[in-house]
């Protein structure tokens, strides 16, 4: 799960690391009351999940009242197009205000997961306020990795293996240590999947301080975190996948012209890419589970027929321990309660297979039965003809 | 000959009492799964059919001798329950649960390599399935055919269902097929799957089935290059995947240029597996090769 940027700076003064003077505002006139109390210039920053909001427009510096003022009436409300919202961009509905600060150097620090190790991995550099990646890519040297086995969690050498690497003058020292062990303990408190400070600045009386602030926490771990849970910004979600979501449905939307609904997130993937293979482009992906019934059907049905770019479905189910002849009924239920208006292709397989395909042949409905993968993704080439 | 499970395996369930826990119980022992025991905090005493419930996985192994355990714990007590299979002595622990928290996941697994002799597999997995001998895990036990030669290895549950199906269609029987989960941390990997069956002598090929996210294919194609006398084929979900969005697996994710079907593929390539590019002629394929 995402949260803004405050929301992570919060979070971050939880664990005594400092961030800049700030406020969320939601209009120009709570803004303009907030640079009052603040020192002057200040930053006005668009509140999205997403990377990339200074280039697209999103982060303004004001060196005024009245600037600070101009930028948030620019900012709030404008579609904020970055390289990580897509081309339609995300309506912006709130801004950070912060107090501006006097930097000597801007630096980089993250804490991640480590798959393949099953360890936690601190990434520090001195070339911060850049895209990390890239500069993994074009000069490793300049990145620091300290891996962190989590039995035994951030000792203290890995610290100083970190602060020595950075190179800081010697009155800033203490002040990263601490708080890398305190972003330590929010990442493995807060069961994150990531935390990133890019720039972490070094100031020029050689205090740290975290300028920008990401923070992505593992959704499974909710249940231990309420408080998480209430940062949930239901703005930042696709309608459609709200909606999904309720029904116990895991769907993601796409751009391609064939839906589909499959049970099992590993052979939805790969009917997705039977779809490509066919010569069209998936829609979405959507796993309704290993107990799929009409309920879910039809409700997957509804999200599906609800995005106007679908020519056609193709349903892929496994049945196993959900028998064919069940889910069989549960589609032709569902197809005629949603009143379907376009093809749909049924492939199945599994228990009672016959059977379930005599009920889709027999049901009159527009439900074209697939032999098995490949005549699916045949029938489904038809469709886009 | 099979690998990890066989006829010899005593199973427990943690979680027996559950419905999910039932329904599934039933199914393994229809199969002729050996389940010995059931493990419930505070059902001690009691029994689910026939099989005798316990408080604690120590007290279930006492008792009966189970040396295999299948969990269908909740999610936020599912880590717990591994730990105390663990320390309990159960050499090989298949943790069905999907939804652990990764955090849970990194110190289970920590704590696991300091106990060499003990095997989990999952979670968020279907099991593993030695075909006529030992079923354990949630997999429909009919598609199977037993006696070899292929050995199977998954991340997924219904694609690794989709796969053996068309196996058993074109004639090929399976050794094992173990489902090694869908989640960014689990136990058994792909490489410790693989070195199984290299080693054993009934299987003669093998199929393995990965998906977007992580680097584990990559690094399971490097090692069979190296290591592996029998031919594998191989199969990669997720090429239609959008970036930075999780497919359904915790661990289906790709993150920046990381964890691409095209990469895994291309790894597998240059590494002299035989990838299926068509989900539909997989077995075909297979029949052609092995």
């Amino acid at each position: 799960m995402k949260i803004h940027e405050y929301q992570a700076k919060q979070l971050f003064q939880q664990y005594d690391v400092s961030v800049p003077k700030g406020v969320v505002c939601k209009t120009a006139e709570e803004v303009e009351a907030a640079v009052a109390e603040m020192e002057l210039p200040v930053a006005v920053k668009a509140q999205i999940h997403a990377g990339g909001r200074g280039k697209g427009g999103g982060v303004k510096l004001a060196r005024s009242r009245e600037d600070a003022r101009r930028a948030a009436e620019e900012i709030i409300g404008m579609q904020l197009v970055t390289a990580q919202t897509g081309p339609e961009g995300k309506e912006v509905r709130q801004v950070l205000v912060e107090q501006g600060v006097s930097i000597k150097a801007e630096l980089y620090l993250s804490f991640v997961i480590d798959r393949a190790n099953a360890e936690i991995t601190l990434i520090a550099s001195r070339e911060g306020g850049m895209d990390i990646e890239e500069v993994a890519a074009t000069t490793p040297e300049k990145i620091i990795k300290v891996r962190i086995n989590p039995l035994n969690g951030m000792q203290d050498y890995l610290v100083r293996q970190a602060i020595f690497a950075l190179d800081l003058p010697k009155a800033a020292m203490k002040e990263m240590g601490a708080l890398i062990r305190n972003l330590y303990r929010l990442f493995t408190e807060y069961d994150c999947s990531l935390v990133e400070i890019n720039p972490l600045i070094l100031t020029v009386d050689d205090h740290v301080l975290a300028l920008d602030a990401k923070v992505d926490i593992d959704s499974n771990s909710l249940f231990r975190h309420p408080d998480v849970k209430e940062m949930h910004d239901p703005y930042e979600d696709d309608p459609a996948e709200v909606e999904a979501a309720r029904f116990n449905l895991n769907y993601v939307k796409l751009d391609g012209n064939i839906g589909n609904m499959v049970n099992g997130a590993g052979l939805a993937m790969a009917t997705m890419d039977i779809i490509k293979q066919a010569g069209a482009e998936p829609a979405n992906f959507l796993d309704v589970g290993g107990g799929a019934n009409a309920e879910m059907v039809e409700n997957g049905f509804r999200i599906i027929l609800n995005d106007p770019n679908v020519k056609g479905i193709l349903i892929n189910i496994f049945g196993g321990i959900l028998r064919c002849d069940v889910l069989a009924n549960g589609v032709v239920q569902a197809a005629k309660k949603v009143q379907l208006s376009v093809p749909v292709v049924v492939r199945m397989e599994g228990t009672n297979v016959e059977e379930g395909r005599r009920i889709l042949e027999e049901s009159g409905l527009k439900l074209v039965t697939a032999a098995n993968l490949s005549d699916a993704a045949a029938k489904v080439a038809a469709i886009i003809q | 000959m099979s690998i990890f499970v066989n006829s010899h395996t005593k199973l427990l369930v943690q979680g027996i009492t559950g419905q999910e826990g039932q329904f599934h119980t039933r199914q393994c022992i229809s199969y002729g799964t050996n389940v010995v025991a059931g493990v419930t905090p505070g059902k001690g005493g009691q029994f689910m059919d026939k099989v005798p419930v316990f408080n604690t996985v120590a007290d279930a192994r006492e008792a009966t001798g189970a040396n295999a355990s299948m969990i269908f714990v909740p999610p936020p007590f599912a880590a717990d329950a591994i730990l105390e299979a663990a320390d309990a002595g159960i050499e090989m622990i298949v943790c069905i649960t999907e939804g652990i928290p990764v955090m849970d996941m990194l110190r289970v697994k920590n704590y696991l390599a300091l106990k060499p002799s003990i095997r989990l597999i999952g979670p968020n997995c279907p099991g593993i399935i030695t075909p006529g001998q030992c079923k354990i895990g949630i997999m429909p036990a009919p598609i199977h055919t037993p006696g070899g030669p292929v050995g199977v290895v998954s991340r997924s549950g219904t694609l690794t269902y989709e796969v053996v199906h068309q196996l058993t269609q074109v004639g090929l029987g399976q050794t094992t097929c173990v489902g090694i989960g869908g989640d960014p941390i689990n136990g058994t990997g792909f490489i410790d799957c693989l070195s199984a069956f290299e080693k054993d002598e009934e299987t003669k090929a093998v199929v393995m089935v990965g998906e977007i996210g992580g680097s584990a294919e990559e690094e399971a194609a490097a090692w069979i290059s190296a290591n592996m006398s029998k031919p594998v084929v191989g199969f990669i979900a997720g090429i239609t995947a959008p970036p930075g969005r999780t497919m359904g697996h915790a661990g289906a994710i790709v993150s920046g240029s990381q964890g691409t079907a095209a990469a895994k593929i291309a790894a597998m390539q240059k590494n002299g597996i035989s990838v299926c590019q068509d989900l539909g002629t997989l077995g075909a394929l297979c029949k052609e090769i092995f």
